[in-house]
């Protein structure tokens, strides 16, 4: 094959993946689109296919109401990678290194957890906060969100620790730290990239969650993005201009995600279904 | 960043541990260090197990104990409700809603994951030609998997809006009479269907590639001197190699798609009628959809669901224990 051939078959790839990549993106296209089209506009047939008047008052009606449903968002999103992280790390570490017996038969537990369904939970959640006075509270949402990520954390914990040198612990142990001290100055800095991609994991699922929110913290008075969303479909259906605004403004983070550590996000899918 | 399999074969510790003192002595210790070394372990899985006693096990204690009482709302909040046996499963086995749910869970299910699976080996195979921004490209693909569901869903249902959906536009463009997406009976399970591809397109391509990059190159290069084409690597090589990754990936899609609630509730709730009802939103609906609540019947419903997700699940555990050993 001469070079220029092989050059030109190259281009001629690249542009099919960028013809396939704006075809899988174009519902976040039209988000943006919509997000930025006047009322007015938005029944015109044929519809703007680029928004030709751009308006900024969707954003306008996100900043007027939406505020402290964000803010929300972002104080659970962080109570869960906290209250994920507490017990998925050194029970990661556990059953990576220390082999406690039973070990076995928790992974599987795990595995198992990962898959009942969020409505089967959200059923028993209410039961129970209804009765111990937990409806409607930011750090019950917390506690329920973070059932998402759990088991996905330990997994991922145990499959980068199990990774860790043997010879580095052992070091430790010579110079006389214990096993907690190991686990604290050993272990965790060295697992830094698993500590970022189960914390970057909970965040995002926890400021998704709808299922959760809907049963769990319908009448609060801190309640989540994604019931602001819901409110604002059920409530003013013609006003999509501010709907697809929100929708914007929400899916920020896992634009973030996306930026500042793709390559955990990678990791992260993959770690959840294969380990190689 | 590469994670190395969990499973890979460790030292174990007595082993490693020299002591100098006499066979006797060393038996005894050793065997304390083991029990110490035990309780450590334990130790450090304590918070889990706890964790999991209170907000997995105790939860769906709750459920089942739901599904087996007759509760109403004041029962619900006051307790004393009765002892109802299998009743409401009886009640929910001959619900009208029972049959369409089942048909449009297993439709919804492997519709979705059939497709998915397809495109995403499609574009896994394209993608691991590494053509100038890939990576990147490979990168944007997974927006549709990181989005929040109520974001993707109510992009979907105004895309899909019957009066001035652009996807009816299109429609009109090439011809095609509009249809009523979410409106209308015989189009909201397909609806639900379409989104629901593309949000899980991302997670198949992600899972496959990284198994086509597990594929060694050198098999290629000597399929490449043997004067094999394209489609014939693909069937000899590609797809022969990447069955064990492909039935992780299709027993995982089947267990998670098992459970989508969200995408369905927010884009059509399940209806219209029941037409694209699943057991997921039939429970929500019972347990919460009304102002008299069916808690019973929707916790029935719901571990009917836990029962179908846990034969797959168990499925997938057996397949990959026996890929592991």
């Amino acid at each position: 094959m001469t070079v220029p051939t092989r050059h030109r078959r190259s281009v001629r790839t690249t542009v099919i993946g960028v013809v396939l990549t704006a075809i899988m993106l174009f519902p976040v296209y039209w988000m943006l689109n919509v997000s930025l089209t006047p009322q007015q506009d938005m029944r015109k047939d044929p519809p703007d296919l680029i928004p030709l008047h751009p308006t900024f008052e969707g954003y306008k009606a996100v900043l007027n109401d939406q505020m402290p449903y964000l803010l929300t968002s972002l104080l659970i999103g962080l109570g869960t990678v906290i209250l994920t992280l507490l017990p998925a790390a050194p029970a990661g570490y556990a059953l990576a290194k220390l082999r406690p017996r039973g070990g076995g038969t928790l992974s599987i537990v795990l595995l198992i957890a990962q898959m009942i369904p969020g409505i089967v939970m959200a059923m028993g959640f209410y039961g129970i906060f209804l009765n111990l006075g937990l409806m409607n509270t930011w750090w019950g949402l917390i506690v329920a969100d973070s059932t998402i990520a759990v088991p996905f954390g330990v997994m991922i914990f145990t499959a980068f620790m199990s990774g860790i040198p043997d010879e580095l612990l052992a070091a430790a142990g010579i110079d006389g730290a214990g096993t907690l001290r190991t686990f604290w100055s050993v272990v965790l800095p060295v697992s830094r990239n698993a500590l970022v991609t189960v914390s970057l994991f909970s965040f995002l699922w926890a400021w998704s969650d709808f299922v959760f929110a809907n049963t769990l913290d319908t009448g609060g008075r801190l309640r989540p993005i994604t019931l602001g969303i819901y409110r604002y479909i059920g409530n003013n259906n013609q006003e999509w201009n501010a709907i697809m605004a929100t929708a914007v403004v929400a899916s920020i983070p896992a634009a973030l995600l996306l930026v500042l550590a793709q390559r955990y996000v990678a990791a992260g899918v993959t770690a959840g279904a294969v380990k190689d | 960043m590469t994670l190395v399999r969990a499973d890979r074969p460790q030292r174990s510790p007595a082993a490693s541990r020299a002591t100098v003192s006499t066979p006797a002595d060393a038996g005894k210790g050793r065997r304390r260090r083991r029990g110490k070394h035990q309780w450590t372990a334990w130790a450090f899985t304590l918070p889990l197990v706890v964790y999991l006693a209170g907000f997995y096990l105790y939860p769906l204690y709750r459920n089942l104990d739901l599904s087996l009482h007759h509760y109403t709302v004041r029962s619900f909040v006051a307790g004393g409700a009765p002892f109802s046996g299998w009743d409401n499963f009886g009640q929910v086995l001959h619900d009208p809603t029972f049959w369409p749910a089942i048909r449009n869970t297993f439709v919804f299910t492997l519709v979705s994951i059939a497709v998915q699976y397809c495109a995403g080996l499609a574009l896994a195979v394209f993608f691991n030609r590494n053509f100038r921004l890939s990576g990147l490209l490979r990168a944007l693909f997974l927006i549709p998997w990181l989005l929040p569901l109520i974001v993707s869903s109510s992009t979907w249902a105004w895309m899909m809006n019957s009066e001035s959906g652009v996807l009816n536009y299109a429609l009109h463009f090439i011809g095609v009479s509009p249809v009523d997406w979410l409106t209308s009976p015989h189009w909201a399970l397909t609806s639900v269907v379409i989104a629901n591809i593309w949000i899980g397109i991302p997670f198949n391509l992600v899972i496959l590639y990284s198994g086509l990059q597990n594929i060694p190159a050198d098999l290629y290069e000597a399929a490449a001197l043997d004067g094999a084409g394209s489609w014939q690597v693909f069937r000899r090589i590609t797809f022969p190699l990447l069955r064990p990754v492909s039935a992780v990936v299709l027993l995982l899609g089947f267990v998670y798609t098992l459970k989508v609630f969200d995408l369905i509730w927010i884009m059509t709730k399940g209806g219209p009628g029941d037409s694209s009802s699943t057991l997921a939103t039939w429970s929500y609906r019972l347990g919460f959809g009304s102002l008299l609540p069916q808690f019973g019947p929707g916790a029935a419903v719901g571990n009917i669901l836990i029962l179908i997700a846990l034969v797959f699940g168990l499925l997938y555990i057996r397949v990959q224990r026996s890929q592991e050993s």
